[in-house]
């Protein structure tokens, strides 16, 4: 009798549960909106990209946002994912930022916490910052020079921040004895970093650099206060130095964002500040983050890369859910690496006959075609980068690929019947799949067999097609690849995939491009302080990739972002490759 | 046992890669940032100690285990107290409090959805068992069919279209409330992952359950029941459901012990902060200490589960009893 009772009491449960959930509607958990648009902004597609779509300077509400994974991490000094440097910026200044707004103003970088850009001297190895008055952390006490100085230094420790960028330890000056500032406490490191006074921060670089501006604006310049700094853990427990502070943070869960009432907008014009709240979920579901964020039940998808292939099916299609999308160029090109490890690709004219052989349309559509994937790239730069030219070095009728100057090359080398090698793909990652087929069957038209090899994105580039030994041993003669921009320059987008001097024994991004004359001309790049000049020894670079035959352009990549229901002041920032997050206020 | 699988896993992590030539500084360079320097990847491979010998490392993740370990957060020293299942290469956490921390999560969805498909699969399959050939037996048998087939990330992603963000009668995914804060909502951001886990076991209860029941009902002790003036409801609860519950047990065991591990698509597919998510974000980030403490965690439930289902044998089947 017991075990029946217990089996009727718990079908009764179910049954009031299923009950409850059908008539009462919801025990108080928010309802998805059916139209949170009211008097807002009708939507237009791509209404973000040139102007601020739904303005407004109406303050409250709460933000809600999510992201499909977890992020690297939250300490500024441990960070390198393009949405983090966007949305850190609620919480961290910098000395520089990108202009807030639409349009390719957002490419220029103007001073946060600075008061001015830097002010280069020695020929461009000094750079100088001067810091606003009256800027305080989130507890009241006053930022000065030394916390940048500080925040810089600690980045130095590799192993305690192994995942933020290296710009500042590449660049930097540093003493030989300084291990960073928890294992060599006593080490001054003012050869790298200084603050001369309590407003006053001094770079010392090792040789001339031109594009300080756009390395400070990166958060390795946000301030950390040194008796709060608890190294690895401080990711924890962030002090702001912006319009919001940590509320909660749950590590790989979720974590809110308040206002920092001890932040002064009158040291700050660029930070609206509009939602009193900001509510950030981790690790969801990226299919139903697109659906959460189609129905309303969110409003701002952090990651910022655009939607999933599902959801591309049910928004393109509807008018009404197309009218809130926008579909920029962004600086991040998908390229296939021919790499001249293994005859007969060491010789210029067989990878020329790779580039002349590749059907760019086919490799378009394989991406997703224009809308989903990107624009045709036919050189290195894409569009958005800052002084940027269009080339077109292997050229063919329709960029449907040119057999003829292909088996030419292929004479020219040796080889004209063709050769056989071996091409890598993430396997996990259906478009490049279909890459390395479109590739196959197009080089196959001038007689180069490809092998097709899938490895998971994970071990990808640290067991695979990003390691030397791997790549020389099976000999890998193609590898798919893709790079977004640290910055809208020329070293900030190609320093990192072009430079042969960058090349270690795994986790590459770049195994095949090894050229003297690239990596001379990079570096009269980088030192180059006239901007115009430098901008066009950026395309001399560009050009010099394309010549080697050693980087096969596939897509300028384009994102379809979705705007959310009830978001005002949303606009495309070229700078951020994203919405830009501070501006963003709710209805 | 518990022992076998952490050597198997760490075997995987660790030597399968070294015999495809995997070296320390390739492991390492899957825990930095983009384009990391060699300097950062080599002190990286040193502080995760990937340059000693494997004997080295496995010694010292269960010296963890028994005695604890140190973390060195570049500030200081934190000290991880036994059981230490040693830290997150990615995030810096320690393992064993956000294992705890998430359990409640599966916890609660298990013992929901358990109760949910026992009851349910239990229930249909008795009753399609006595009304054997009839429409509720061919139209439940048909469902279950369906539940057994259809894969939970499809019905999972189908019900959150159709219930959360078309009809608006459930939460949208991540909802998630703990039991002591608000017990009304946390069934009710339950329900869903509930139903459609429930829907996916429940469907094999039924079909084992009526395939029992079909036996059970037809052997001499049941005719011996009836002959001797019992109830028909007696019979069949008594003597022919108890009898049949033998194997359904057993099967229950080991799918509340896994489920318990971790319902990883169910989690993942409801972005549910419990143990099944921990373990898929594990192993897409590689995170060893992540993955085995999950790993452990899970095949330590499936044991307790299978030791208490024994334990249970005795109290349903009078023909096991304890020595």
């Amino acid at each position: 009798m017991k075990r029946k009772s217990a089996l009727a009491a718990a079908a009764t449960a179910a049954l009031a549960l299923v009950l409850s959930a059908c008539g009462g509607g919801g025990g108080g958990t928010t309802q998805p909106a059916q139209s949170a648009s009211g008097a807002a902004a009708q939507p237009v597609a791509n209404a973000a990209l040139t102007e601020v779509f739904n303005p407004s300077t109406k303050k409250g509400g709460t933000l809600k946002a999510a992201h499909s994974a977890d992020w690297d991490s939250l300490d500024p000094g441990d960070t390198y994912y393009g949405y983090s440097f966007n949305f850190g910026r609620f919480y961290w200044r910098t000395l520089t930022m990108y202009k807030p707004g639409p349009g390719p103003d957002g490419n220029t970088v103007i001073p946060d916490l600075a008061e001015s850009l830097g002010e280069p001297s020695d020929e461009g190895k000094t750079w100088t910052y001067k810091i606003k008055p009256g800027l305080k952390y989130e507890d009241g006490t006053p930022i000065g020079a030394k916390d940048v100085a500080y925040a810089v230094a600690r980045t130095f420790d590799k192993e305690t921040f192994p995942h933020g960028p290296s710009y500042l330890n590449e660049l930097l000056d540093w003493p030989k004895d300084f291990k960073g500032v928890y294992k060599t406490p006593d080490v001054d490191y003012k050869s790298a970093v200084e603050a001369t006074d309590d407003t006053t921060v001094v770079f010392h670089l090792k040789k001339p650099f031109a594009s300080m501006d756009y390395i400070v604006q990166m958060p390795m310049t946000a301030p950390v206060p040194k008796d709060k700094d608890t190294g690895a853990k401080y990711r924890e427990k962030i002090i702001s130095s912006g319009p919001y502070k940590f509320e909660t943070n749950e590590i790989g869960k979720k974590f809110a964002l308040v206002r920092n009432d001890q932040w002064d907008p009158a040291t700050d014009p660029n930070r609206p500040a509009l939602p009193d709240r900001i509510e950030v979920q981790l690790n969801v579901n990226a299919d139903d983050l697109d659906n959460q964020l189609i129905s309303g039940d969110i409003h701002l998808d952090i990651p910022g890369t655009g939607l999933q292939p599902a959801a591309l099916g049910k928004v393109l299609p509807d008018p009404a859910l197309k009218a809130r999308t926008d579909n920029p160029t962004i600086p991040r090109l998908w390229y296939i690496s021919v790499i001249p490890d293994n005859p007969p690709l060491d010789n210029v004219d067989c990878r020329k006959a790779v580039m002349y052989a590749a059907d760019r349309v086919a490799n378009q559509t394989a991406y997703g075609g224009e809308v989903a994937g990107g624009e045709i790239a036919t050189n290195v730069m894409p569009p958005p980068i800052v002084g940027q030219e269009k080339f077109d070095t292997y050229p063919s009728e329709g960029n449907k690929g040119d057999t003829t100057k292909a088996k030419e090359a292929l004479t020219a080398c040796g080889q004209p019947n063709g050769f056989s090698t071996t091409m890598t793909f993430r396997a996990d990652r259906p478009r490049e799949k279909a890459l390395a087929e479109a590739m196959e069957q197009a080089l196959s038209k001038v007689g180069i067999k490809l092998t097709l090899k899938g490895f998971p994105a994970s071990s990808y580039f640290s067991d695979y097609a990003g390691n030397t030994a791997y790549v020389k041993k099976n000999g890998i003669g193609l590898a798919t690849h893709g790079w977004g921009s640290d910055w809208p320059d020329g070293y900030g987008f190609m320093q990192a995939i072009v430079d042969s001097r960058t090349i270690r024994d795994a986790g590459n991004y770049n195994l095949s491009v090894k050229s003297d004359k690239v990596d001379g001309l990079i570096d009269q790049a980088s030192g180059e302080l006239d901007t115009t000049a430098r901008n066009k020894l950026w395309v001399d670079v560009d050009k010099a990739v394309m010549e080697d035959a050693s980087l096969l352009p596939v897509v300028w990549a384009k994102a379809l972002l979705l705007r959310g229901q009830g978001v005002t002041n949303v606009a495309y920032n070229e700078g951020q490759s994203m919405y830009d997050y501070i501006m963003l206020g709710v209805e | 046992m518990l022992i076998v699988i952490s050597m198997v896993t760490f075997g995987i992590f660790f030597v399968v890669p070294q015999w495809a030539g995997s070296t320390p500084e390739a492991l390492a360079s899957r825990y930095v940032g983009r384009a990391a320097t060699p300097e950062t990847v080599h002190l990286v491979a040193e502080r995760l100690g990937f340059n000693d010998p494997i004997v080295v490392q496995y010694g010292r993740f269960l010296k963890g285990i028994f005695v604890g370990a140190e973390y060195d957060y570049g500030a200081g020293v934190e000290q991880c107290p036994a059981p230490c299942l040693g830290y997150s290469f990615i995030s810096g956490q320690p393992v064993w409090p956000d294992l705890l921390d998430r359990m409640p999560v599966t916890f609660s969805l298990a013992i929901g959805a358990a109760l949910l498909w026992v009851v349910f699969g239990v229930s249909v399959g008795v009753l399609s068992a006595l009304r054997r050939g009839s429409f509720f037996d061919r139209l439940s048998m048909g469902t279950a069919l369906a539940g057994v087939s259809l894969p939970i990330f499809f019905t999972g992603m189908v019900s959150l279209v159709v219930f959360s963000y078309g009809l608006g009668w459930t939460p949208p995914g991540g909802a998630w409330t703990d039991l002591t804060e608000n017990p009304a909502q946390w069934a009710y951001n339950l329900l869903l992952p509930w139903i459609t886990l429930a829907f996916l076991f429940a469907a094999t209860y039924a079909r084992l359950t009526r395939a029992g029941m079909l036996e059970t009902m037809g052997e001499d002790y049941i005719r011996t029941a009836r002959a001797k003036g019992l109830r028909e409801r007696e019979v069949v609860v008594k003597h022919g459901l108890r009898a049949a519950l033998t194997p359904i047990l057993t099967l229950f065991g080991i799918d509340f012990g896994l489920l318990i591990g971790g319902a990883i698509l169910t989690e993942t597919t409801y972005t549910l902060p419990g143990l099944g998510q921990f373990a898929i974000l594990a192993i897409r980030n590689q995170d060893l200490p992540q993955v085995m403490g999950v790993v452990l965690f899970a095949a330590g439930f499936v044991v307790v589960a299978s030791f208490v289902v024994d334990l249970l044998y005795a109290v349903v089947d009078p023909r096991v009893r304890l020595s």
